[in-house]
Parts: C-alpha cells; structure tokens; sequence
C-alpha cells in the first residue's frame, strides 16, 4: 500500500530568487497526482525537494514521520529506498549498459540471485518496450528510449511512492498513450503513490486522482481532478487550452499592459462550452482493479462541501457514472510488493 | 571573498572526513578501486619514470658541483640521494598523480554530476562518496606509494650513473657515503608524504568534481581549479612535513 506524502509550508529559493513558496498539500496514499505548470516554475525543483535532493529553507516534507528536508541524513536515505525517480533526462550511468543500469537498483538492495535479477529486468525492459537494445549504452540509443529506460530503472524495486518528472516529452503521441496506460497498470499493481510532472494534456486529463498547478511561484490549486479541471482561473483554463491569451507568456509573467490589452480585445473572447471531463483510464483487463479508487471515492465525497460548485458537479456527474459501469466493487489491497 | 574561501576551505575538511569514515563502511567497491587504481597507474607510471632520470641527474649534477667546491665529494652520493628520496621524489609523484590522475578523475566525477548520475545514485539511496569517492581516493594514494618507490630508486640510479659517468665520481665513494648520511626514516618519511600527498590529490580532485559550477564549462573549470589547488596545498603541506621532519629525526650525518 502506498504512503502518505505530506508537505507543508514550503518554500525555495537559489540565492535571491525566489521559486515558489508556502507549498501545502498532501500526496493522499496510493492514488496517482498530476502536477502542471508552465515551464521555468519549479516543478522538477519540488520533485526533487520531497525526494531530499534538494533542500528548500522552510517548510517539511514527511514521509513515514520522516523529514526529508530537515531530517537526520540517515533516516533521508533509508526513506529514499521507498522512492522511484525518473529524472526529465533519465539519468542514467553512462559507464552501464541498460541492462546494468536498470539492474543496478536490485544489485545494490536486495540479495536476489544474478538468474532472478536477469529475468526481473528483462521483464521491466519489455515493459518500456526496450526489448533489443538492452545492451547498449545510453549514449547510443535515443532521448525517448533514454527516458524509457529511466523509468524501467525507478519502478524495478517495486517503489512506494514514485516521482516522474515529464515521462511524455521526447515520447511520440502513441508511446505517450503506452505510458498512460502503463502507470495506470502500475498503480493497479503496486498500490504506489505516483506523483507525475507533465505538459501532456492527455496524460493531464486521463490518468491522475489529483492534480495541481504551479504558476508565479505559488502553488496555484491541489486537489481532486475535477477541481482543477472545471476550475475558472485564467491561468489554469488557458494551460489546459493550450492558448496564447492569458496571464502566461513566453517569459513566465506576461507584461501587466499587454495583458489589459489582450482582455479588451474582443477578438479573444471566444466563447468557451463547459469542460468535458474524460472518463479516467481503467487499468488493463487481467489486472487487479486499482485500490486507491475506492479511498478516493470516500475522501472526495467527504470533503464534497468544501469544493467550489462546479467541481461539485462533475464530481456527482462521475461517480454517477462510474456507478452504472461495471466497476468490481471489492477492490484487492495491491499485490507484488 | 575571504569567507567564500573558508567556505569550500571547510567543504573540502567535510569531504575528507566523510570519506574517511565511509572508507570503512561495508561492501568496500573493489572493482572500482582496482579499475581506478590501474587507470591512475597507467597515466602516470611512464611520465613519472622519464621525468624522474633527468631529475635525479640535476640533483646529482647539482649537489656534485657543490660538494666538489666545498671540498666535500665523498658525501656526494648521500646527500643527492636525501634529496631525491626526501624532497624531488613525493613531490614529482604529486604533481603527476595531481595533474594526470587528479584531473581526470575530477572531470569524470564532474560529468557525471552535470548528467545527474549522482543525484541519481543518491536517489537510488547509494552514497556516490563511498561508491565513487571511496575508490578513487584509495587507488590515488596506493598508485603514489607504489610510484614514489619507482621514482626513488629511477631517480637514485640516474644519479648514480651521472655522477659517476659525468663528474668522474668512484663507485665506491658514492655508496659509502649513502651510509654515512641516509637512514631507513629518510625512506619512510618519503613514503608518508607520497601517501598524504596521494590523499590530498585525490579529495580536491573529487570535491571539485562533485561541485562544479553550471554546465560543461563548469567542469572544465572544476578541473583546472583541482590541479591548481592541489598544487599549492602540496607544497605548503610538504614545507610543513619536512620541517616537522627535520625536527624531530635527528640527522644521522651531524
Ligand atoms: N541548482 C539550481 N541552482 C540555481 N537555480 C536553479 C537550480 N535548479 C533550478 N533552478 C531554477 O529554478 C527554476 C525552476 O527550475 P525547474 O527545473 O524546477 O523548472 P521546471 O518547472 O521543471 O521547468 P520545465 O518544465 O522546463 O522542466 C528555474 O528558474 C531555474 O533557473
Ligand atoms: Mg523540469
């Protein structure tokens, strides 16, 4: 079963600049979390700041009662233990084959024998779709099967709580579908708390419990998907539009005069319908039906009064929905871990 | 300025001691320091050997010239040989293993920190200072004891054979006063400082690495910073061992 991420009041600079500050919000155990943001906004930084890479000066991740920001260095790296990370560019050894690479996890922390590690790793290596190039080096294979291999590399341990930070870029349309699914599976499987940093809007739109948003260095919103999705704030409907009109500009803050300029201009009211919410992904028939969804169901509907009334709505809308689909009503606590 | 100098000043004592600790801590890398230690012996065992012949035979040129003019030849052999053993030695180890080894064990671990490969390892809740660090530092120090030895006795012979071939000097004269001026202490004090040397080559060599600034360019610095630093710190630290040295051995010739 997943864990609890909590983060309270945090806040980082480098130096004199400031990249967000007072974070509060909790990563509910188990369920899966999308976190946007324009580029440039912090996103990668906080991802790095739960995992103790970084350490923002106020404020407290815990994780299990531990600290990862001002926490004892011991406690940090027995907790790390719990997390997968897919880093933006992989990251992966460059002296290693993948083969290497995505066995290196299992050879430092478990005793499993060489057989056993070969059969785990070519598993997750057809997983990923990397079947074949297992032996070369990352500097032989593409950006995209790079980030493949990453994250073949952060889930072979079975994490806990795993972080990816933009596992679509550098993906085509299609392997971008591929991944939905496959984290959808994952969760399914492994009951993970899955924390995942993306643009993709499709990504955004089928796969989370919870999304937020970073923008100006605040934590815009976190919460129940619905929240984000039916959400009116200019910022957030102009980034899931995909539109130049709004308060993001190319630099991360938009002229105060440009952006009077553009609200005059009727050109850019266009009238926009109410937001479609898409049925989120199922995971792949033959898997265990996913364990968070019913906790999440519970703790949205109990939280249901405090939300702002059109994420109500689409909230009843798909619980009404999901009810009339033949959705297996006794949910296996997760398995494999 | 001066409190960014203390700064790295202490970083670079953390460093030493967190290695020193983790030197200690279970399952020791041994490939890696095998691979290490062979990759800095091969980059350094043949510069070190053509530089050390010369060497010896400007020491032994030198002190020969001297000893002629003062009246004193029959401690010619001794005294050049103090002086390779003693000083020309540890120091010529330094600078390669600083300058050949150092260097690219810096840019190594600088890359592969721009690549986040250590934070990836430090991720994966694997220490890069006992992974990586450990090794590098202990194959440094090992390659310096074991390439002191060669440079001393290269350098000796070189010494010898100019002496004798170049200033006319007898054989004979040559090695007694060996024995009438050096003592075993001479060779373990050699030692010592080839082994701190080697330590002191290798922790700024990796705190450089696992500290560059910004991106390529940063380890390019990174790396010229190490062997500058390295540089200076050994001849401070050398001026301070021999004096220790001098102080508390007595000289055998007096
Ligand atoms: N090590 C660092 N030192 C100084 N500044 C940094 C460091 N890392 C990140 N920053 C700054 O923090 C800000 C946020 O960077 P971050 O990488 O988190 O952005 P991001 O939201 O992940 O963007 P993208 O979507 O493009 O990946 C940037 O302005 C960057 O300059
Ligand atoms: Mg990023």
């Amino acid at each position: 079963m997943g864990i609890e991420v909590v983060v309270e009041g945090l806040t980082m600079s480098f130096g004199k600049q400031n990249i967000w500050q007072d974070v509060t919000l909790t990563l509910p155990a188990g369920e899966v979390s999308v976190m946007l943001g324009p580029s440039g906004t912090g996103k990668t930084v906080f991802l790095k700041s739960l995992i103790g890479l970084l350490k923002p000066q106020q404020g407290r991740v815990l994780i299990n009662g531990v600290d990862m920001v001002g926490g004892a260095e011991r406690d940090i790296y027995e907790t790390r233990k719990l997390f997968g990370l897919m880093f933006q560019d992989g990251a992966l050894f460059g002296s290693m084959t993948l083969f290497d690479n995505i066995a290196f996890p299992l050879r430092e922390h478990t005793r499993k024998r060489e057989p056993e590690i070969r059969r785990i790793v070519m598993e997750r290596i057809e997983l990923v779709g990397l079947l074949g190039a297992e032996g070369k080096l990352p500097g032989e294979i593409s950006g995209g099967m790079r980030k493949r291999a990453g994250l073949a590399r952060a889930l072979v341990l079975d994490p806990q709580i795993v972080l990816c930070d933009e596992p679509d870029s550098g993906l085509d349309p299609v392997r971008t579908a591929y991944l939905s699914q496959l984290l959808i599976d994952l969760n399914a499987r492994i009951d993970a708390t899955m924390l995942i940093v993306t643009h993709n809007l499709d990504i955004a739109a089928t796969v989370p419990d919870n999304m937020g948003m970073f923008f100006r260095r605040n934590l815009v919103t976190f919460g129940p998907r619905e929240v984000l999705l039916t959400s009116d704030e200019p910022v957030v409907t102009q980034f899931l539009a995909g539109r130049r009109e709004g308060p993001i500009g190319m630099s991360e803050e938009k002229d105060a005069a440009l952006l009077a300029a553009e609200l005059v201009d009727p050109a850019n009211h266009r009238p926009s319908g109410p937001p479609v919410i898409v049925p989120q992904l199922e995971p792949s028939p033959g898997l265990p039906p996913r364990a968070a969804v019913a906790r999440r169901r519970e703790r949205v509907l109990g939280m249901l009064d405090s939300l702002p009334p059109a994420a109500r709505a689409a909230i009843r809308d798909t619980y009404a929905r999901g009810a009339a689909a033949p959705t297996p009503s006794v949910p296996r606590p997760g398995s494999g871990s | 300025m001066i409190t960014g100098a203390l700064r790295q000043t202490g970083r670079l004592f953390a460093l030493a001691a967190e290695v020193s600790r983790a030197v200690f801590r279970r399952p020791f890398q041994f490939r890696e320091f095998i691979e290490q230690f062979w990759f800095v012996a091969s980059v350094t065992i043949l510069p070190a050997a053509l530089v050390s012949i010369p060497f010896g035979a400007v020491i032994a040129l030198q002190v020969g010239s001297l000893t002629q003019q003062l009246g004193a030849q029959s401690f010619t052999g001794g005294a050049s040989v103090l002086a390779v053993i003693q000083q020309a030695s540890p120091l010529i180890v330094a600078l390669l293993i600083a300058g050949a080894g150092g260097s690219a064990i810096c840019a190594d671990l600088g890359s592969r920190k721009i690549r986040e490969e250590l934070d990836a390892m430090e991720v994966m809740g694997v220490s890069p200072v006992q992974r990586l660090v450990v090794p590098r530092v202990l194959a440094t120090m090992a390659v310096a004891v074991l390439l002191n030895g060669m440079v001393s006795v290269v350098g000796t012979l070189g010494g010898y054979f100019f002496n004798i071939v170049l200033q006319g000097g007898t054989p004979g004269a040559y090695l007694s006063s060996f024995s009438a001026l050096a003592q075993l202490p001479d060779l373990y004090i050699s030692e010592l400082k080839a082994l701190i040397f080697g330590f002191i080559a290798g922790i700024v060599a990796a705190h450089r690495g696992l500290n560059p600034r910004g991106g390529p360019k940063g380890v390019g610095d990174a790396v010229n910073q190490s062997v500058v630093i390295t540089f200076m710190l050994l001849f401070f630290v050398n001026m301070v061992l021999t004096g220790i040295y001098l102080q508390i051995v007595p000289p055998k010739g007096g």
